[in-house]
């Protein structure tokens, strides 16, 4: 994946655009999404209120907010980016993460919604035994959180080089402590209806903004995606000798691309930040509508990418790109500037911050909750703590994750971020994908099975990883005179691929299998009850009305 | 808890709805559904992602002007996931909500 995400190291070169601008629109939509927030979230002192938004979302509202939590910065600025450099093999990115959805819409969003209250936990442990499933649960939902944050927050490190022209190292571990800030802000004061406002409104800017920018690159080659091929596939054979149109550019071992393309399509309906979300309707058909609506957008919104990336090769060109500070990932920030100046340049950037900021603090929400109302309330308090005390720990926990995130992006920054987003698929889709899927689907499923698939998926995915060229011993690249691997000059992988999923998920659902039939426990109460209810919604939480 | 919860009797409302006809035919219908669905388009998915890394030639070559293979496949990939989506949703708001529905209320009856 490396080569799609990579590290946003700053090289310390010129600026692009008018620091000014951009910080200025930046701070126009901090201090917007801040009076929402604070309006929208008089009423956020129950459990429901603070955790799911009180259910009281529409379909509507949460699919756009959905595609607010999924756009992120990796998505925008890497797809582009990508297609820019890799041209065909970038736009295969986009084809895995949209189609992964159906697996949510016709799988888990609607039994989800049906059988659980706050978190992916929620579910899993309904008929299991709660304190063990719920442990493990807890502790994949904070694995994958933790790694998705990281990412974002060590983006947002890089992307600052280029937009605010803040090019020391100290200059930009203040941007990450501020945007931290901000993000601990809108989480704590504003819960799941604070946060649902602000990836709402960063959507809809990210999905205007990039439509716009579509138009105006499709006018420039007269409406003619052949044209913008064409010249885009010329521009790069003349730059680099790369001809964007055909495949393999980027993926030279099949195995390896196959191996992401399965942690792609699996991992985005076990993302416990996703799963969360549909929490925030109120019923299971609402939950629907909200995938609907997420795909919808989604998938035009990759669209959008695929004219911008082809866009950039043409108009911004490989070389330019390439030189850039941020690399491939400056590709869309390039092109706003060729085409609309220092204006445009300064609405795409802080489209790109409020990227960042909104899907940080969904993540931050996500991990908060599964701290407070997992681990808190069924492990400490054995499932006695009154809802006051589960918010006001998840406050707690939502400061604390903020401030972890914070150092975490500073010693993260410059990393490499394809390691940790690869990682979040990969765990999502080998540890919580098999449990949701046994657990909703397969009679026979129980505790043990539970615990295998979750904590084999977990420390399959996660050693295959550590052992592969990813964190080591990737060659030298002779034009950065670096390796592309997270750890120079050190060599012990073993595991040749990337990716480790075409290994860990199917190791997930056999061990999950395995641990169920060496096991006699079931309960068949618990069991009817949560079949009947994840079908019917029969007692599913309503919204909670003021 | 479910280790220290008294152990429930057979007549269970849960366990009488689950083995009901009724409950059995909706279960049917959700899953006769989306399982078919779900392999379809995960076997169109891994089809193009096969032909991407096996048959580069043929998803390289250009068919209308510059747009080649990849790219039309690619694009019929968002036309399916678009489809399923709307077909999907169609049918659930058709079919499966109002069985649904009546299953949820004989439960609330029952229930009071």
């Amino acid at each position: 994946m490396s080569a799609l995400f990579p590290s946003l190291a700053p090289a310390a070169t010129t600026t692009v655009g008018n620091p000014t601008i951009n910080i200025a629109i930046f701070a126009l939509f901090v201090v917007v999404t801040l009076a929402i927030v604070i309006r929208a979230s008089k009423n956020n002192r129950s459990a429901a209120e603070y955790y799911a938004g009180g259910r009281a979302f529409s379909g509507r509202q949460n699919g756009i907010a959905i595609a607010g939590d999924y756009l992120s910065a990796a998505s925008f600025l890497g797809i582009a980016g990508a297609i820019a450099i890799n041209g065909y093999d970038g736009f295969l990115y986009s084809i895995g993460f949209l189609v992964a959805w159906l697996v949510a819409l016709l799988l888990v969003a609607e039994l989800l919604r049906n059988t659980g209250k706050y978190t992916m936990a929620d579910v899993l442990s309904f008929r299991l035994r709660q304190r063990p499933v719920r442990m493990a649960a807890a502790i994949s939902t904070l694995v994958v959180s933790f790694f998705y944050l990281l990412a974002q927050m060590a983006g947002a490190g890089g992307l600052v080089a280029l937009l605010l022209g803040i090019t020391d190292a100290w200059g930009q571990r203040m941007v990450i402590v501020v945007v931290g800030i901000i993000m601990i802000f809108y989480v704590i004061y504003g819960g799941m209806k604070g946060t649902t406002w602000v990836q709402i409104i960063k959507a809809v800017l990210l999905i205007i903004g990039a439509g716009l920018m579509t138009l105006w690159v499709l006018g420039t080659f007269g409406f003619n995606l052949s044209t913008l091929l064409g010249d885009a596939s010329d521009a790069s054979v003349a730059a680099t000798g790369k001809d964007l149109l055909q495949p393999g550019l980027q993926y030279k071992n099949p195995v390896d691309f196959i191996s992401l393309a399965m942690a792609l399509v699996l991992g985005t309906a076990g993302l416990p930040h996703v799963l969360m979300r549909f929490y925030t309707v109120p019923t299971s058909r609402e939950a629907r509508k909200s995938v609907e609506w997420a795909i919808w957008l989604i998938g035009i919104f990759y669209l959008f990418t695929l004219v911008l990336g082809f866009g950039a090769a043409e108009l911004v060109g490989a070389k330019a790109i390439k030189a850039a500070p941020g690399g491939a990932n400056s590709a869309a920030p390039l092109l706003a500037f060729e085409l609309g100046g220092e204006i445009l340049l300064g609405i795409i950037s802080a489209v790109a911050f409020a990227t960042i900021l909104a899907v940080v603090a969904g993540l931050t929400i996500t991990a908060s909750a599964s701290l407070s109302h997992d681990v808190y309330n069924t492990l400490v308090k054995h499932g006695r703590a009154t809802p006051e005390e589960e918010v006001k720990v998840a406050r707690i926990a939502a400061l604390v994750l903020g401030a972890i995130a914070i150092v975490g992006g500073i010693f993260a920054m410059g990393q490499n971020i394809a390691f940790l987003v690869a990682l979040a698929f990969a765990v999502a889709a080998s540890a919580n994908l098999p449990t949701i899927l046994y657990s909703l689907f397969w009679k026979r499923f129980n505790t043990r099975g539970a615990l295998f698939s979750i904590y084999g998926g977990l420390v399959s995915a996660i050693t295959l990883i550590l052992f592969s060229p990813v964190v080591s011993g990737k060659p030298v690249d002779p034009v950065t005179g670096k390796s592309p691997s997270m750890l120079q000059g050190v060599d012990f992988h073993w595991f040749p691929l990337d990716n480790p999923g075409i290994i860990s998920i199917p190791l997930g659902f056999v061990l999950g299998y395995l641990g169920t039939v060496t096991s006699k426990e079931f309960n068949a109460a618990k069991y009817a009850e949560m079949e009947v209810r994840s079908l019917s919604g029969y007692g599913a939480e309503g919204a909670t009305h003021h | 808890m479910s280790k220290d919860a008294p152990e429930r009797v057979v007549d269970d409302v849960y366990v009488a709805m689950q083995e009901s006809d009724e409950f059995a035919e909706l279960r049917t219908k959700f899953r006769s559904f989306v399982f078919p669905m779900t392999a379809l388009f995960l076997a169109w998915y891994f089809l193009y992602v096969l032909l991407s890394v096996w048959a580069k030639d043929f998803m390289g070559t250009r068919v209308l002007g510059n747009i080649t293979w990849g790219l039309i496949l690619g694009l019929l990939q968002f036309v399916s996931t678009f489809a399923i989506t709307m077909i999907y949703v169609r049918w659930a708001d058709r079919e499966f909500d109002p069985r649904a529905k009546a299953v949820a209320e004989k439960m609330g009856s029952q229930n009071r």
